[in-house]
């Protein structure tokens, strides 16, 4: 059967690269199942094993914690700073709007690599480094420009004829944006929730640069695990998290869709 | 009409002065921009021209010492240029694995497009440690692709697969196919089927018709996916670093080690500017690539 106007050998091609793109993500569940000791397909043992292994591991799970609180507190000041900063820019009228949106998303721009090597320098001077405070900074400077993106986009969808009405109307502002506007943003509020949780919780790169022994994310620790053992916990850790993803994910799709959100929000 | 009348009218929230409120609004957001952005983009460009005397040692300083090891030294001239060829080459391997997808997503029906979109651009939810670790255990010694070559007796010794190019550049192109395959369908507005039918119904044969319609009308999408790919692949660390066990040396991978491990800070600055310069230079050949396709 042909999928739309797509030849039937066309489409077995497709469903090849599917599975090759897919294939990663997918084959960490059989092996997360394992219980050898050592990374082998097919695996002589089968078992949950590494999932009982997990709750025991001090490190990763103390990383864990760290993460979802950092996650956690990361979402809400993006909100707290994002949500006002998104009004500003798109419904007042000032010079320069276009300029700061620019500038308030230009971290997207840079590179982790980059980006985690230049915050490093600069924390290291005003001892930030390896704390609470400086790890909620550097995750603001990613969640940020996506957070900022994603509402000022539903903002800019949204009529102001509506406000205009509530105001016309007379409603101070304040009421207007609280019962009317703030309301109408609400799938905005949710997508970029989820999406400065999924940023925060998943963000490596500049973490590896500003951890340290007393204070580490989980996807930090997870790659130092996979970088000096080889064993399967680390693949029941990635089935744990994939199920949690996909439950944010169903979020993110009820209220504005993934693909649009994505869309939107990763630039170059 | 009422409504346009409405949005038209000069209303009563933006007649008031803005610029305090409005002020007070952004100054959260440009603090957090000062501190983890601005300042630290201004003192890395500083950095470096600093001079690293050593040890971790570092004197204040305005030399181009760091950048003159790039073009004399071999050892970083050459890992510019394997950053920049194994980019192009991942960049252009990423573009031939998701054309296809692409292009079917394109020509899918409406309810199978959006459920194909989800499944392709799923991966980008999922840890990039998560996914290069799922390569680990596809490509490893002891992995799927091994497990079952041996098994079914074609190989009896283990394809080295990870710890060395092909590894990174295997893995980066999965990671990058969602990006690739965004890019390709935001370009794909201008393609319609019936133009590919007019050719064929004209006696192009199929292949034809892809290469001299299909291929130009989605060059636009080609050049952006190339573009962003490119970059991501030139700054990516994580997948390098796991995937190339320590003997693929890359720009990035160079950073974390200078900036970490040997404490050259001076050095892993200029490393970041060089980094910086080459998305420079793609981005200028991007912008040439698009005005020559108008």
């Amino acid at each position: 059967m042909d999928i739309g106007r797509n030849s039937q050998g066309f489409t077995l091609l497709v469903g090849l690269l599917f599975a090759f793109l897919l294939a990663p993500v997918l084959f960490v569940f059989p092996i997360s199942f394992s219980n050898d000791p050592f990374l082998a397909f097919p695996p002589q043992s089968w078992g949950f094993k590494y999932f009982a292994a997990l709750p025991r591991n001090a490190v990763l799970m103390s990383a864990f914690r760290t993460s979802l609180a950092l996650a956690a507190t990361v979402t809400a000041l993006s909100l707290a700073l994002a949500v006002p900063a998104a009004y500003a820019l798109v419904r007042l009228d000032f010079r320069g709007r276009d300029w700061l949106m620019s500038l308030f998303t230009a971290p997207l721009l840079l590179p982790s690599i980059v980006l985690g090597l230049a915050i490093l320098l600069v924390f290291v001077r005003v001892d930030l480094l390896a704390t609470y405070p400086g790890l909620v900074i550097a995750h603001l400077v990613v969640t940020l420009p996506y957070a900022l993106r994603v509402i000022a986009t539903a903002l800019g969808t949204l009529p102001p004829a509506i406000e205009d009405a509530a105001a016309t109307l007379g409603a101070p502002p304040f009421t207007v944006f609280r019962r009317v506007t703030l309301p109408m943003m609400m799938p905005g509020i949710v997508a970029a929730s989820a999406l400065s949780f999924l940023v925060s919780f998943d963000e490596v790169v500049i973490s590896l640069f500003i951890v340290g022994p007393k204070l580490s994310t989980f996807p930090v620790e997870m790659f130092r695990y996979v970088e000096t053992r080889t064993d399967p916990l680390i693949a029941a850790a990635s089935v744990i998290l994939i199920v949690a993803t996909i439950g944010i994910v169903l979020v993110l799709e009820r209220s504005i869709g993934v693909a649009r959100a994505l869309g939107k929000a990763s630039q170059p | 009409m009422t409504v346009a009348t409405f949005s038209d009218a000069p209303a009563a929230t933006r007649q008031r002065p803005v610029a305090p409120l409005a002020a007070a609004m952004l100054l959260p957001i440009a603090i957090v921009n000062a501190i983890g952005f601005l300042a630290p983009v201004a003192n890395l460009f500083r950095m470096s021209f600093n001079e690293a005397t050593g040890g971790g040692g570092l004197r204040e300083a305005v030399t181009f010492a760091n950048y003159l090891a790039f073009v004399m030294d071999p050892f970083y001239l050459e890992l510019v240029t394997r950053s920049i060829g194994m980019s192009l080459a991942i960049t252009l391997l990423t573009l031939v694995a998701s054309y296809p997808i692409a292009l079917f997503i394109h020509r899918a029906p409406a309810q199978w497009k959006s459920l194909l979109t989800i499944v392709t651009v799923s991966p980008l939810l999922v840890s990039a440690v998560v996914r290069t670790y799922g390569w680990m255990l596809i490509l490893g010694d002891r992995g799927l692709v091994n497990g079952l070559l041996t098994s079914a007796g074609v190989i009896h010794e283990p394809l080295r697969l990870v710890n060395n190019t092909t590894g990174v550049v295997i893995g980066l192109v999965e990671i990058l196919m969602p990006y690739m395959v965004l890019s390709l369908m935001a370009g794909f507005g201008r393609l319609d089927r019936t133009y590919e039918e007019a050719a064929q119904s004209l006696g192009a044969m199929p292949w034809t018709a892809f290469r001299r319609v299909v291929v130009p009308l989605t060059l636009p999408g080609i050049a952006l996916g190339c573009l962003l790919c490119f970059v991501l692949a030139v700054s990516s660390f994580i997948t390098p670093k796991l995937l190339g066990g320590g003997r693929v040396f890359l720009l990035a991978t160079e950073i974390y080690d200078q900036a970490i491990v040997i404490l050259n800070w001076p050095l892993a600055a200029t490393m970041s500017i060089v980094i910086l310069a080459i998305f420079g230079l793609a981005l200028v050949a991007y912008t040439r690539v698009v005005r020559l396709l108008d």
